[in-house]
């Protein structure tokens, strides 16, 4: 069975937490502050104990395992070795060190999302192939005029009261549609939230 | 937010925990389950599941950036309900699923879900800790490791469930390009969009946080998938009475 010690302290921290939101009370906020502090804090160490099971656990197991390629691996080991003792011999303020790594890391990623772009305009001509149905069709028809709507084509025509007023109103959709999506995601969010404080979801091994 | 604001938020909370008891204990009592619409990709999410089962092979559940510190880790929360649920339904397997995270916390979690998994169906003796890992800490690191993982040959199925940017778009193409069925869900807007133009199966909006109520058909996951569903009829109600409402006072 269960012990329902864990799941008592969560409620507890929960309902402290949300207690200190909606009641301005000072006696609240003195606990809820550094409650707060110590969840950062120990998502920060939770961080650095996932990065180092990610670099010795993961990558050091792949490097043991004569079935798996070991260059990536390697490579993970060796950077992440030079970039810490780099980091612990010159201090993680120094400029050169910054200098390098975000010379290094900047570009790359940088690079990488140059490359989604051609990615998802290839993938995005394909969708007619993919989604065969209404939903496909009029995302397709969306993508081309809201590209055309914000390549300032329009631009020539707005001298026309009712066409700006269309343009205008067209250039309005998408937002509409973005609340209606993200009030379905706040709904959600907000009853998942209940659902882990009062103990029904357990995101963790009690 | 003012002080009517805050008590309108409290009452509406406490309305919605009380709601939500009265329909779990509701359904624990009568033992009928409410019947909600037919969602494709969780259908065929099931399916794939019980394949993967049948043909040996491996699930990946990718569980997005989503830092626990955050407004935007209500999905990281989902995802790892759906984790739990893949490894319960899998645990027949010879391959245990694998998770893979961006976030050092979240990582750890699915870590401890896996384990918990598996010593519930006992099968502590297939759990490796590399099964729930950090794929990278920041966006497009977590992207790039993630992509070692489809590229595994025993995984044939990709879960794309949490908070991604437009980065994911490398995982679902690798995946769509592998041949792999992807099942693809967000909470951010960029990222459903990017699914919708990459990956067959995309589930938008709230029916990321539906995922847990159609595989569990557990009573307060029933009630809270209701309660939702309810919330937003509610939403469009007063959205459409506050149009009307305006276009008669602008005549």
């Amino acid at each position: 069975m269960r012990s329902p010690i864990v799941p008592i302290i969560g409620f507890l921290t929960g309902i402290i937490i949300l207690a200190g939101y909606f009641v301005p009370s000072p006696v609240l906020e003195a606990i809820r502050t550094p409650m707060l502090d110590w969840a950062v804090i120990l998502s920060g160490v939770a961080g650095l104990i996932a990065i180092f099971h990610l670099v010795f656990g993961v990558h050091g197991r792949r490097l043991r395992d004569p079935e798996k390629s070991h260059v990536f691996s390697f490579i993970v080991i060796l950077v992440f070795m030079l970039t810490v003792a780099a980091g612990i011999f010159f201090g993680i303020n120094h400029t050169g060190f910054q200098k390098v790594v975000t010379a290094i890391q900047m570009p790359m990623e940088t690079s990488l999302m140059a490359v989604l772009a051609v990615t998802l305009a290839y993938s995005s001509l394909r969708l007619l192939q993919r989604q065969r149905n209404w939903m496909g069709f009029v995302f397709f028809i969306a993508v081309v005029l809201y590209l055309l709507v914000n390549s300032g084509i329009f631009a020539l025509v707005t001298d026309i009261t009712a066409l700006r007023g269309l343009v205008a109103g067209i250039s309005q959709a998408p937002l509409a549609g973005a609340r209606g999506i993200l009030i379905g995601v706040a709904l959600g969010s907000l009853l998942t939230g209940i659902r882990i404080l009062i103990g029904s979801d357990r995101p963790y091994n009690s | 937010m003012n002080s009517l604001e805050m008590n309108i938020g409290l009452i509406l909370l406490i309305i919605i925990t009380f709601t939500l008891f009265f329909f779990s204990i509701r359904q624990r009592r009568t033992g009928k389950a409410p019947s909600f619409r037919r969602i494709t990709a969780i259908s065929n999410f099931k399916r794939s599941i019980g394949m993967s089962i049948e043909d040996g092979t491996r699930i990946h559940v990718s569980l997005g950036n989503a830092s626990l510190t955050q407004a935007v880790s209500a999905s990281a929360f989902a995802s790892l309900k759906i984790l739990r649920k893949i490894g319960e339904l899998s645990s027949n397997s010879d391959n245990p699923p694998v998770a893979s995270s961006g976030d050092g916390a979240l990582a750890l979690l699915s870590q401890d879900t896996l384990h918990d998994v598996a010593r519930e169906t006992h099968t502590l003796e297939l759990f490796q800790s590399e099964n729930g890992h950090l794929a990278g800490p920041t966006p497009v690191t977590n992207v790039v490791g993630a992509l070692q993982t489809i590229a595994d040959p025993e995984v044939h199925t990709n879960v794309l469930i949490g908070n991604y940017g437009s980065e994911v778009g490398f995982l679902s193409t690798a995946s769509q390009d592998k041949g792999a069925l992807t099942i693809a869900a967000s909470d951010s807007l960029t990222a459903q969009a990017t699914f919708f133009a990459t990956v067959e199966q995309t589930l938008i909006g709230e029916e990321l946080f539906a995922v847990p109520a159609y595989l569990h058909n557990e009573p307060m996951q029933n009630a809270s998938l209701r309660i939702q569903d309810m919330l937003r009829g509610l939403v469009v109600l007063v959205l459409l009475v506050g149009v009307i409402l305006k276009l008669v006072y602008a005549l």
